[in-house]
């Protein structure tokens, strides 16, 4: 079986993969470059586990073929945190128990990022709309969308 | 496990070439949040993949002026968020195409997709119905134009002839007095599918109905422009009795399945609703121009 | 050592699993690889109920790629009239729920299973097993199974002489029932029905093992207990306990869901028979399809009131659903239904049916929703029938200590009113309610209380003190929601160090003693009370080698602030000895410091929840929406009050999904329509408010740190607080869930 050559950018760094026309990014993500912090719950663009960004576009992996990614740059968890250093969000997170399981956070942070990148101050509303496609069970969304709120005030004052 | 091809023209003409060699194996891939679904669900099995996104009409946004525009069909629905005008003269049509999944679905998918999946719950295809949308279409014997509501076959199932492709939707120029509005309902708030989905685009004069079509959707197998719905409110000033003479014809035109998604008496009622809350919403944007 | 002005215990700590978990890094069960490995599939029944004539897999064998085959036939029998019991489960049930061995009982159930170099080969050999059905008829509902000439899914089952699908029963009886109801002024029965969801973890179930060459195996998946997924496994596989490690993963969500297996004893065969490592994920679908949801019920309560709202006569009626195999958890309605309330008179009686739907597993609070949906819909019917403040009526006929559960024992401390008051004086309570802001829309409040027995049990804790004084801390139980973070809390406290210098791990099967299942609200009440044990015997350790160092006597040497001192001015004058000084010095003082406790814990005093919310009814359309919930529960002392917190928010949302979208929904051959988060519904970020939970702490004192226990009794109130709310907005009860839109159209057109 032949398979495709792709370049791209993931996390900032040129990468190169051979893939199935049918694979999904989450399919190659997750198996042959070893980037299992995206998360598959549902493979049907349900769940949100499985969010990414594509040319700075939030999308679920799981509903983009692999072979979509040649020439684009793709951003998972793995690069949120820069140089050690956690991004706010993934900070406040820690800091409000904004998780329990942990299995939909890298996602719900993917998520969260891309809300505070196009809106810096949302309403509750806004964010609960914008985190609606980030399935969490374990804690009712009370804490997350409190952390979203609070990072994007921290990161207003910080601005300012 | 066959082997999939996956191809990404630049050109339509390609393209076009390519959906004609493949003879039906082929999928066209716009945002993919159907196709890989079914992919997935082993529903669809392609022989090969064209992805039409690298062709530059496919994704152009154009502002014709006097509230018209033409949208590459595989322009995804955050893209048109993003427009600083489309939004201003469609918030019908922009609110339908971001009804659809969520915001990392939007980020994909596509009213051309969401047309050609052929769903009858499909969110875009009723307001883009009552906008009086107009689709471009390129097949092996050349382009065509024909109105949205002239896709839909029936569930999964379009009018596209082998080979063709839908490039583009043009949107009419806005009188004076224009407004449109689409709801659907669904039993949660976000990231279900359309029980039934309604579109509604008037326009007015002093408060009175001047222009006004209806689209439909989840509640047949294709999705409906209910011109009895639309003659009731024409020359109407939205009163209840003219409201609910069209959410009659609303009611009337409603040939619906029970379904997991809802049962046949509870959309047919639930049609009628609709129309008279999204006839309001749609009337004060009118007002509001 | 349960003081408020504690450091640590109470405080807001950062989890010791955090950062891993925020950068993607940490490691959940589908995360794991290992060299050589391939891939596992099950081939699943397509019908409901069938008889399974024959399996032929040979042409799946030749397929190239393929590797391995398994059907039931390559595990240890388990001959349906020998009962063995592990833990709640019997391993008749389990053995055929894993691989199906007379028959196919659900859509779903696993018939076979492949192992090939990739999952594309192994899908594609599964196509090629050929299994020759008898398709039989089915039943989904309870209500059919239990007709009289339904469809028997097990010839062996007897119910009152007679083959049934009622494969047991549970009675609970105090006094005499119709005497309780011939003395009441005001009795009130309804039937209710409710739907079997999903526990709904984001996670697929998913493992890896290796079986090497010498017969031992490693297990990567992710359960809520490792030593359960080694019993299991060994006894299904016939391969010694000390023969195999299973290492838990991080666990993506449980909720019960993953207290029994699927996978690992599968996995372990196609990896024996194939000589590789096996890799197993199952598909959303698959999840949906074949893993346990909790049972659906049908129930019939009925209750009986004086005048004044004191309660005398109840009895209760409840069918659970057990899916295709038998044990569904009726000690949940039968014993928790009643238990909060001092009833004179009680009958309570449960029956544990079986059809053909995927085999039940347990699902916070198992079976308690159930029964409080219906007798807290009832009570409200009886105060409203009365004219009684339903949380007065509440107060009024809590039990006491003292008193005599239904289920058996005497209650100690009993903390029920207080969840009462503390919603009754909550602003909440009290707040105006618009029922009519718009034409078209009306609100409702409504008010549900809830019991759960809680749980104790095994638990082994190591504490060791690193060389250069820090402290590793081992537990045996997977950790689905902070109880790491919990645990450090106490050690640091106990310790009387910084938090920071405590490092919290979960130990695999084979390096830490035996530890029960993380379920049933048990983990933090258990862990923390052997880790104080622990914690205990180490600092005596500590104190003994500063008395060694001082030459003085060990009782003359107190532990504070993370520092051995002379306990008084007779014990001599020295130094303070810290954790760093004693741990440098261990090895010339006697050898390394640390110890393991293990402890089968006892005292884990029940659980009461009431909460309060508020909801608004579209009418046209028939969606109930949850516009405010306010939630009061007695956890005995917050370890962590974030993630106390964070599991009364979550328990009550998944409550929410329960009472108003989640439900399976099935074909004419009883096949699962909706197998996938998007048409079973599950609450998303916009459909639900803000969840004020109102933790209370009266300190268990039987605990070292007082706790109760938290996870289960947050899941109880919601049903029937929701559907109390919707007849406060509506004036219609409502008796069947999910209380979804096409439902509360068609009720309230019924109603008029």
């Amino acid at each position: 079986m032949s398979k495709l050559h792709v370049t791209t950018t993931i996390n900032g760094e040129p990468v190169e993969y051979l893939c199935d026309a049918s694979a999904s990014m989450l399919d190659i993500l997750r198996g042959p470059l070893g980037l299992t912090g995206t998360k598959e719950g549902c493979g049907s663009g349900d769940c949100g586990a499985c969010s990414i960004t594509v040319d700075g576009r939030l999308v679920c992996a799981c509903l983009m073929l692999a072979a979509e990614a040649e020439g684009k740059a793709i951003g998972t968890i793995e690069g949120m945190a820069e140089h050690g250093v956690l991004h706010p969000l993934q900070q406040k997170f820690l800091e409000m128990a904004a998780l329990q399981c942990g299995i939909c956070t890298p996602g719900v942070l993917m998520a969260s990022k891309a809300l505070l990148e196009r809106n810096p101050d949302p309403t509750e509303e806004e964010v609960r709309f914008w985190l609606a496609g980030n399935l969490c069970r374990c804690t009712g969304y009370d804490k997350i969308v409190r952390a979203v709120m609070e990072t994007a005030a921290d990161m207003r004052e910080t601005v300012r | 496990m066959t082997e999939i091809r996956y191809l990404a023209p630049s050109t339509l003409d390609e393209a076009v070439k390519a959906f004609a060699a493949a003879s039906g194996a082929a999928s066209i891939l716009a945002g993919g949040t159907d196709l890989l679904v079914q992919m997935r669900a082993g529903v669809r099995q392609p022989g090969t993949i064209i992805d039409i996104k690298k062709i530059a009409d496919m994704t152009a946004i154009e502002d014709l002026g006097g509230g018209a525009f033409r949208i590459g069909a595989a322009v995804s629905g955050a893209t048109l968020a993003e427009h600083p005008t489309f939004g201003k003269a469609w918030p019908g049509v922009l609110e339908a195409i971001n009804l659809i999944g969520s915001k990392q679905v939007q980020g994909r998918a596509s009213p051309g997709g969401n047309l050609c999946n052929a769903s009858p719950a499909g969110d875009s295809v009723p307001a883009m119905v009552a906008a009086g949308a107009v689709v471009t279409i390129q097949g092996p014997n050349g382009r065509r134009e024909v109105p949205v509501e002239a896709i839909p076959a029936g569930p999964g199932r379009t009018t596209l002839t082998p080979g063709e492709i839908v490039v583009s939707f043009t949107f009419p120029k806005r009188p004076k007095g224009s407004g449109d509005a689409y709801l659907r309902m669904i039993p949660r708030t976000e990231m279900d599918i359309a029980v039934v989905g309604l579109g509604v685009n008037l326009v007015m004069e002093g408060g009175v109905v001047k222009e006004a079509r209806v689209g439909l959707g989840a509640v047949a197998p294709t999705v409906l422009l209910v011109e009895d719905a639309a003659k009731a409110l024409i020359g109407s000033r939205l009163e209840d009795a003219a409201l609910e003479k069209a959410a009659e014809a609303c009611r009337a035109a409603c040939k619906p399945i029970n379904d997991k998604r809802g049962t046949i008496a509870y959309r047919t009622k639930v049609a009628g609703v609709l129309l008279k809350r999204v006839a309001a919403i749609a009337a004060q944007r009118a007002g509001g121009n | 050592m349960n003081d408020m002005s504690n450091k640590w215990i109470g405080a807001r700590t950062i989890r010791p699993d955090g950062a891993d978990k925020v950068t993607g890094r940490a490691q959940y069960s589908a995360d794991f690889a290992m060299p050589g490995m391939i891939w596992g599939k099950v081939l699943r029944s397509p019908h409901a109920h069938a008889v399974i004539k024959s399996i032929d897999t040979s042409k799946a064998e030749a397929l190239p790629g393929v590797k391995a085959v398994v059907t039931a036939k390559d595990f240890v029998p388990f001959p349906v009239d020998k009962p063995v019991a592990l833990g709640i489960q019997d391993m008749r049930w389990m053995a055929r729920n894993i691989l199906a061995h007379e028959k196919a009982l659900f859509h779903g159930h696993p018939i076979a299973a492949v192992a090939a170099i990739s999952e594309e080969v192994a899908a594609e050999a599964c196509k090629l097993i050929a299994v020759d059905y008898e398709v039989l008829p089915h039943a989904i509902e309870i209500e059919d199974a239990i007709k009289p000439d339904a469809p028997i899914l097990h010839d062996f089952l007897k119910h009152e002489g007679k083959p049934s699908n009622i494969a047991g029963t549970m009675v609970l009886k105090t006094g005499d029932v119709e005497k309780g109801f011939a003395e009441a002024d005001v009795v009130v029965e309804h039937t209710f029905t409710s739907r079997p969801v999903h526990q709904g973890y984001i996670e697929p179930h998913a493992c890896t093992v290796s079986y090497a060459a010498d017969g031992r195996v490693t297990i990567w998946s992710s359960s809520q207990g490792q030593f359960m997924v080694r019993a299991m496994t060994s006894l299904l596989t016939g391969i010694p306990q000390s023969n195999i490690r299973a290492i838990p993963a991080e666990i993506g969500g449980g909720f019960g869901g993953k207290t029994i297996i699927y996978l690992e004893p599968v996995a372990v065969l196609l990896s024996k028979k194939s000589g590789r490592p096996v890799k197993m994920v199952m598909t959303r679908d698959e999840v949906m399809r074949a893993t346990g949801p909790a049972p659906g019920s049908l129930m019939t309560v009925k209750i009986g009131a004086k005048k004044d709202g004191t309660l005398v006569a109840a009895k209760g009626e409840f069918y659970l659903q057990a899916g295709g195999l038998p044990g569904s958890p009726l000690r949940g309605p039968v014993g928790c239904s009643f238990a909060a309330y001092a009833i004179p008179n009680i009958l309570s009686t449960g029956y544990d049916v079986v059809s053909n739907r995927s085999k039940v597993a347990a699902y916070r609070a198992p079976g308690a929703p159930h029964g409080a949906f219906a007798t807290e819909s009832v009570l409200d019917e009886i105060a409203h029938k009365l004219g009684l403040d339903p949380l007065e009526m509440r107060i009024k006929n809590s039990v006491k200590p003292g008193d005599k559960a239904i289920y058996g024992p005497v209650f100690g401390d009993v903390t029920f009113v207080e969840t009462v008051d503390a919603i009754r004086k909550h602003p909440h309570y009290t707040a105006p309610l618009d029922r009519n802001p718009r034409p078209g829309v009306k609100r409702g409040r409504g008010v549900a209380s809830g019991f759960w027995y809680n749980a104790g049990g095994e638990s082994s804790v190591q504490v060791n003190i690193t060389e250069d004084g820090n402290v590793v801390v081992t537990t045996g139980h997977p950790d689905v929601g902070g109880s790491r973070a919990s645990i450090a809390n106490v050690v640091a406290e106990l310790l009387g160090i910084d938090h920071s210098r405590v490092s919290v791990i979960i130990g695999d099967t084979q390096t830490i003693g035996f530890s029960n299942l993380t379920g049933g609200s048990r983990v933090t009440f258990a862990s923390a009370m052997v880790a104080t044990a622990s914690v205990e015997k180490v600092v005596g350790q500590l104190k003994d080698r500063a008395a060694k160092i001082w030459n003085i006597d060990a009782e003359a040497i107190k532990w504070e602030d993370g520092m051995a001192l002379p306990a008084g001015d007779n014990a001599g004058k020295f130094p303070p000895l810290s954790l760093k000084e004693l741990a440098a010095k261990a090895n010339e003082m006697g050898g390394p410091i640390g110890t393991q406790v293990q402890l089968n814990t006892t005292g884990a005093d029940p659980g009461f929840a009431t909460h309060c919310v508020d909801v608004e009814v579209d009418v046209d359309l028939g969606i109930v929406r949850v516009l405010r919930y306010t939630a009061a529960q007695d956890v005995g002392r917050a370890l962590h009050p974030s993630y106390v917190e964070g599991q009364i928010q979550g328990g009550v949302v998944q409550g929410i999904g329960w009472a108003l979208s989640e439900e399976y929904l099935y074909d004419k051959n009883g096949r699962v329509d909706n197998a996938g988060f998007l048409d079973y519904r599950m609450p998303v970020c916009s459909d639900v408010p803000m969840i004020e939970a109102l933790v209370i702490e009266i300190p268990n004192s039987k605990h070292p740190q007082g706790v109760r226990g938290v996870g289960e009794a947050p899941i109880v109130p919601p049903l029937a607080a929701i559907a109390n709310a919707v007849n406060d907005a509506l004036g219609v009860r409502f008796f069947d869930l999910p209380m979804s839109p096409p439902r509360v159209t068609a009720r309230l057109d019924e109603a008029g």
